[in-house]
């Protein structure tokens, strides 16, 4: 608990902040272009590093992060992609849109949370209709970069906001495979927005790389539209038949349950979370990057009492370790980190 | 309807259930006695842009329908056949829009066209109808009452066979029209009149300042082919720049002070300079001797701004947003909360990155029941409308808000308190220049980023320099947008790290002629020209540009080489940036319209010419006594009681409908325990995810003492903001050399007419003294912990005055207070964390019940104000301080509203323990129970520290009990059990307290 120095030492002068202000680009034209936007820190640098413990890989599993327009939480989603040992990029939507960046070059596409555009014409709907509508020079979508992107065997994951853009555009559950919506996400029941903590099971029979290994986990909400709602009892029983649904608010017990506050919105399903049929799409209403340490926790203080030694890690760093763990597994041998060598065997 | 005007509405699917409806008819029926039977709700979206049947069908059913839940109607009214009444909600002209922009950019995207942005293309209106035939009247109240407010929206209702409709058509032509006002030669009586007319809020005096200086000056501006008069645009830009709001001249004035009681006199030469200015002066120079030079800028900027570490600066500053919220709540509150993070936004070259926001709110009695004056909304309608836009304003914003406060007192029915409070962190360089400087060349461009210009908000800064009355003019209402100003903050923040901007500041009140007129202090001059102005629509006079405060933007200076790259970012980040003008060094501001002067100002008398107030101020000690209470109390009711009365009862429908946690770096929430509902004293947030470094925030308010001795009052508020960082886990500042533990503190004034006139305000000397005296109790806390304050504000005319009544705020100080964390894990929280804790109260209490809540709950004021011991209190925090390094303490709490028993009850609230308590015999028991005597703290420590805990406090630390697993609380005085209650009762009294219940429960709502 000691090893900073109390005093700052007040003789050397302030240090010019290294920032990053995105990747360098001229134009051949000779015409001033602007490349793009790259993520800033929080203007403060590390005094006392916080390691992540994952060993170094030789080359960084790569995960993409959008931004601008009302997003949000593209800081902590990077966070929690760093402290699982992946390298974050966040990027401004343009940069994408505009094919100054290729989601191709990365493992794991991110949709974090937030007001993407206000969120004025229903939470996520005018994000994604630019996704499935705005064409590049080259006379393609977003759209159909993302459904090359998962055709590929790579990941996309969205929270809260991004998740309702997954569902609006039709890439969760996505049963049918033609990406047309099938599920919305709508007001909560209690017509309000709320930040609380809930607790979650996982589906025993999903197949998403991303809760494997997990049971439950705690997490807050904070949303006014994160109410799932199925059309049809045909899609209801197709999403429950392929564990779709592999979220389910709890109750103290741990049962799922459509009772509030336990179920903040009265979700179909008491479902929280959705994957495709694949299990590489996968997005959630609560936001796991916003448990990344113990003292996320409301309950922090009482618990450390109780337990000194508690891990000062929280529930929601397992999802992100969990699809970087699997990204790197995935790659051939050579690649494979030595950590998993060790247990391995 | 207009050939090119299509119409989409939204309906929701038979068996969807209408939240929305539902919500209307129910508070028809309980707030305004109206039964409406079923409601429904539509959107409608009323497009004015060419498009086919088959574009305008597929943009509906693709873009705007959500498949699962809406049935789409084109171009008709379509509704269910039981209704027979209908509500049409839509703005009026110029009104933000936020909703039909965005289907505007979605209407784009789906065309894959650029829609020209210059127009509003799109409106977006509620349509509702209602089951039962209702006169038009009551519908026009219901939805003046329920769905919107007459100053921004337009309502057409009426039986459901005769629907209008209504789209806004803003604006004319335009108009480049300057006039001259005749000042010169004007009488007195004429220049009051004039002033009155203009809404210019400039007294006698300062008219006559403005006629003179344009007397003297009349060859000049011949010569330069001016006119001898001044200009409409000249005067607004004076009216602005001389306001009150932004020249605090009340603080600046000459006070003679005098006593009553004593018949001392003195002469306060400017309060801000005696009491704030100089007394933060010498709180640096104790710090710096100590080796702390953390204060890097105070009150020179839009914000104050204190040393993190080499890296890093905290910038904060909390502003208050009365007037428009007593109008419009909603467009009142979320203009506060954008306009208060535009300013550290803006501070020094700019670019901060948000971190945290805080508020607190005073309204009048939410439960009022009587009648209201001309024009005053009901104090429950204020409360929601301000709590939704903090809402929208924060978690839009994704800004948390991680604590705040909520007072009620009748004496703010009439003008609400607004106060928003904004941290945020900057490098200390930004590519290779000291962030916090703003440095500015002649030749340099002044470039307007963000939103664009309309007539909402002109004349905000005169008009919250006066009272409010009945005729309050519309449009000094703005609505503000999230959207926009996240987009220009995210711009910004990149622009300033790429070195673009050689430093900006926000345009706030009086718009670009503040922001404009301020910067071009540092060059020494500006030329700015209006045409260049991007319009929300026409029909503006070049004056009403120069001083709209239409939201949301910014002004930046930038170097002319740089210009390219920086408008080369703007169109990537799709911010509208405008190249408006350039800096001279000649000494005037010089504002043009199509290269036509439109007002051209001495900087040197705009900025310094406004005359010097002389005004009175007479104290008296009010005539109070301690009342007689009823020989007998059950305690264990009075505490029950206690926790359910307004101002003490939980908060949480209101807490949980605020973001408290997005950036994850919330550590203490306003709410926490297991249970998520033990109240905490400050918030704790980290700074990043790489270090444990951190800040706490706390807020000080304490209205009610101020009845009985303004000086205790602010005194009071004072220590109240410190003891709860110090709860937490925080420590002083400056208590070892170089220990660079920042605090950085705004104080924020909120007082009624304290002008002395004989007919209008006749008691103004004596609350002209209340201020004096705040002031000094401010000047004595400062120098006693050696807390430096860092920015401020004040509001001076917190009036409002109709049907010849008029309802004044009580003189109200908030003290916001940040202070550094060195490590966020060792922070503590207030809730109880294992039975067998020995249960500790530190501090003294003494027989000081005047102006508790105990006595409120009998009617009384009381006499014995609580008073604050400076020199006990530091040493009593130090210690405390000392204890936490150690790691002595497990829980505390501080004492505030309701005194012991309230925090003993709230301590529990976390996880469902209890504690039995013994008081000692010195106090008689309900003096100990509920005093509200400062700086005190209920702590607790772990058995095994116990021995190591009294050594260490001695004498201020009294043992009370121990923590319980049975969930009772058991006070025991003098051999009696004096209460005994069960602690989850407890927490259902508080947890149902008036609050919750206005604002209502989460629930699932039934279907229909």
């Amino acid at each position: 608990m000691n090893e900073k120095p109390l005093f700052p030492d007040l003789n050397v002068p302030p240090q010019p902040q290294r920032d990053e202000t995105g990747p360098a680009h001229t134009n051949a034209d000779g015409t001033v272009t602007v490349l793009g936007y790259k993520s800033i820190d929080g203007g403060h640098e590390s005094t006392e590093p916080l390691h992540s413990s994952t060993s170094e890989p030789t080359k960084p599993v790569q995960a993409l992060i959008l931004t601008g327009f009302g997003i949000n939480c593209e800081d902590e989603f990077a966070a929690a992609y760093r402290l699982a040992g992946a390298e974050a990029t966040i990027v401004h939507l343009n940069e994408v849109m505009h094919g100054h960046v290729s989601i191709h070059d990365y493992d794991i596409l991110n949709f974090p949370g937030g007001f993407s555009f206000g969120d004025d014409l229903g939470s996520g709907v005018v994000l994604a209709n630019k996704l499935r509508y705005r064409k590049n020079a080259e006379g393609r979508t977003l759209l159909d970069d993302i459904k090359q992107f998962v055709a590929n065997g790579k990941f996309v994951m969205g929270i809260c906001n991004g998740f309702q853009v997954l569902v609006k555009l039709g890439l969760l559950p996505n049963l049918s495979g033609n990406v047309t919506p099938e599920v919305t996400l709508t007001h909560n029941a209690s017509g309000r927005y709320e930040d609380r903590w809930v607790r979650l099971k996982v589906n025993p029979e999903s197949n998403s790389p991303f809760l494997k290994g997990i049971d439950t986990l705690e997490v807050p909400v904070r949303h006014g539209e994160g109410r799932l709602i199925i059309k049809g009892e045909e899609t209801l029983a197709e999403i429950e038949a392929r564990a779709l649904n592999c979220l389910a608010y709890t109750d103290f017990d741990g049962s799922p349950t459509d009772v509030y506050p336990h179920n903040p919105n009265g979700a179909d399903l008491n479902c929280a979370g959705l994957t495709d049929t694949t299990g590489q799409v996968f997005g959630l209403m609560p936001h796991p990057e916003a448990f990344l340490s113990l003292y996320n926790h409301p309950d922090w203080g009482r618990r450390k009492r109780q337990n000194p030694n508690l891990s000062e890690e929280g529930d929601g760093l397992k999802l992100f370790r969990n699809i970087v763990a699997h990204v790197q597994s995935q790659r051939p041998a050579a690649a494979t980190p030595q950590e998993a060598h060790q247990f391995s065997s | 309807m207009d050939a090119t005007q299509r119409t989409i509405q939204l309906l929701l699917k038979p068996g969807q259930h209408d939240g929305e409806g539902q919500r209307v008819a129910e508070a028809a029926s309980r707030h305004l006695g109206l039964s409406t039977g079923r409601v429904q709700s539509t959107a409608l979206y009323t497009v004015r842009y060419p498009v086919t049947d088959t574009q305008l069908r597929d943009f509906a059913t693709h873009c705007l329908q959500d498949p699962v839940l809406h049935d789409v109607a084109l171009d008709e009214f379509r509704h269910g056949s039981q209704y027979k009444s209908y509500i049409l909600v839509a703005k009026l002209p110029g009104v933000t829009d936020d909703e039909g922009i965005s289907a505007q950019n979605a209407l784009g995207d789906f065309l894959n066209e650029p829609l020209d942005t210059h127009t509003q293309h799109i409106f977006s209106k509620r349509l509702y109808f209602l089951e039962h035939e209702l006169p038009e009247s009551s519908l026009r109240r219901l939805a003046e009452d329920l769905l919107g407010n007459k100053m921004i929206n337009r309502f057409e209702v009426g039986p459901i066979a005769q629907i209008r409709d209504y789209t806004p058509r803003p604006g004319g032509g335009a108009e480049s029209i300057t006039d001259t006002v005749r000042l010169v030669g004007l009488s007195d009586e004429e220049l009051v009149k004039l002033s009155k007319d203009n809404l210019y809020a400039l007294n006698l005096e300062e008219m006559r300042a403005v006629r003179d200086h344009y007397t003297s000056i009349a060859d000049e501006r011949q010569a330069a082919g001016l006119p001898q008069d001044p200009t409409d645009c000249e005067l607004e830009i004076v009216a602005q720049t001389w306001s009150e709001h932004c020249k605090h001249k009340e603080f600046s004035a000459i006070i003679k002070y005098r006593d009553a009681d004593t018949g001392e006199e003195f002469e306060v030469d400017s309060l801000f300079k005696t009491y704030i200015k100089d007394a933060t002066s010498e709180v640096d120079r104790q710090l710096r001797a100590n080796g702390n030079d953390w204060l890097i800028k105070v009150f020179s900027d839009n914000a104050g701004a204190v040393r993190i570490n080499p890296e890093s600066l905290f910038v904060w500053k909390v502003e208050t947003h009365n007037s428009p919220s007593a109008i419009d709540p909603y467009g009142g509150a979320i203009t506060g909360i954008l306009g208060n993070n535009r300013d550290p936004l803006a501070t020094g070259i700019g670019g901060a990155k948000l971190l945290f926001n805080t508020n607190v709110l005073c309204f009048g009695n939410p439960e009022f029941s009587g009648t209201l004056l001309s024009n005053q909304l009901h104090p429950r309608r204020i409360f929601e409308g301000v709590r939704k836009g903090i809402e929208d304003g924060g978690n839009k914003s994704g800004v948390p808000t991680v604590n705040g406060a909520i007072v009620f007192d009748d004496r703010y029915a009439g003008k609400p308190l607004v106060y928003c409070g904004t941290g945020a962190v900057m490098p200390m360089q930004l590519a290779g220049l000291d962030s916090w400087e703003k440095k500015i060349d002649a030749q340099d461009r002044i470039i307007m980023a963000g939103g664009r210009v309309g007539k909402d908000g002109i004349h905000g800064a005169t008009f919250s320099s006066i009272e409010l009355d009945e005729t309050s003019p519309a449009t000094a209402v703005q609505i503000g947008s999230p959207i926009t100003q996240k987009l220009a903050m995210d711009f910004l923040i990149l622009a300033t790290r790429r070195g673009l901007i050689k430093c900006s500041t926000d345009n706030g009140a009086g718009g670009l002629s503040s922001s404009i007129g301020e910067l071009a202090t540092i060059s020494g001059g500006a030329v700015v020209e209006l045409e260049k102005v991007p319009l929300k629509y026409p029909g503006l006079r070049p004056w009403e540009i120069f001083v709209s405060e239409s939201q949301e933007r910014f002004s930046l200076a930038v170097e002319p080489s740089k210009l390219d790259e920086l408008l080369a970012l703007g169109r990537e980040m799709e911010v509208e940036l405008t190249d408006i003008g350039y800096f001279t060094a000649d000494g005037s501001l010089d504002v043009r319209f199509d290269g036509e002067s439109v007002a051209r100002i001495d900087m040197e008398f705009l900025h310094n010419g406004v005359p010097r107030k002389v005004l009175e101020a007479e104290w008296s000690k009010p005539t109070v006594q301690e009342p007689a209470l009823p020989a007998k109390l059950d305690y264990t009711d009075v505490l029950s009681r206690l926790l359910g009365s307004l101002n003490i009862c939980s908060r949480e429908s209101v807490i949980r409908q605020y973001d408290h946690e997005v950036k994850g770096r919330t550590i203490i929430k306003p709410l926490m325990g297991a249970t998520g509902q033990a109240p905490q004293d400050a918030a704790v947030v980290r700074f990043n995810f790489e270090s444990w470094e951190g800040v706490a925030v706390s807020n000080g308010i304490l209205p009610r003492f101020g009845d009985l001795d303004a000086y205790d009052m602010s005194a009071g508020a004072f220590d109240e903001a410190v003891r709860q960082i110090v709860a937490v886990g925080g420590k002083l500042p400056n208590l070892s050399y170089g220990d660079g533990n920042f605090w950085s503190v705004n104080d924020n004034f909120c007082v009624p007419d304290s002008v002395y006139d004989p007919i209008g305000n006749p008691d103004g000397k004596h609350k002209l003294a209340k201020l004096v005296r705040m002031c000094q109790a401010l000047r004595d806390a400062t120098a006693a912990y050696c807390i430096p304050l860092t920015s401020g504000k004040d509001s001076m005319k917190n009036d409002f005055k109709a049907d010849g009544v008029k309802i004044s705020v009580p003189p109200t100080v908030l003290y916001s207070m940040t202070a550094k964390i060195e490590d966020v894990r060792r922070t503590i929280t207030s809730d109880f964390k294992q039975e067998g804790d020995v249960v500790y109260l530190l501090g003294e209490t003494y027989d000081e019940l005047g102006g508790s809540e105990f006595y409120q709950l009998f009617g009384e004021l009381g006499a014995n104000v609580p008073k604050v011991r400076f020199e006990a209190a530091k040493t009593l925090y130090t210690l405390m301080g000392q204890a936490n390094d150690q790691g002595l303490i497990q829980s505390c709490h501080d004492l505030s509203d309701g005194g012991l028993a309230v925090a003993l009850a709230e301590a529990t609230f976390g996880y469902g323990f209890g504690a039995t308590i013994e008081l000692p015999q010195e106090l008689p028991v309900h003096v100990q129970l509920f005093s509200e005597s400062h700086s005190r703290f209920v702590a607790t420590v772990a058995p095994e520290d116990v021995v190591a805990f009294e050594q260490h406090f001695g004498t201020r630390a009294t043992r009370l009990g121990v923590v319980t697993p049975d969930g009772q609380l058991t006070v025991r005085y003098n051999g009696q059990t004096v209460i005994a209650a069960d602690t989850a009762a407890l927490r259902h009294e508080w947890t149902n307290g008036p609050v919750n219940r206005i604002i209502g429960f989460g629930q699932h709502e039934a279907a229909q």
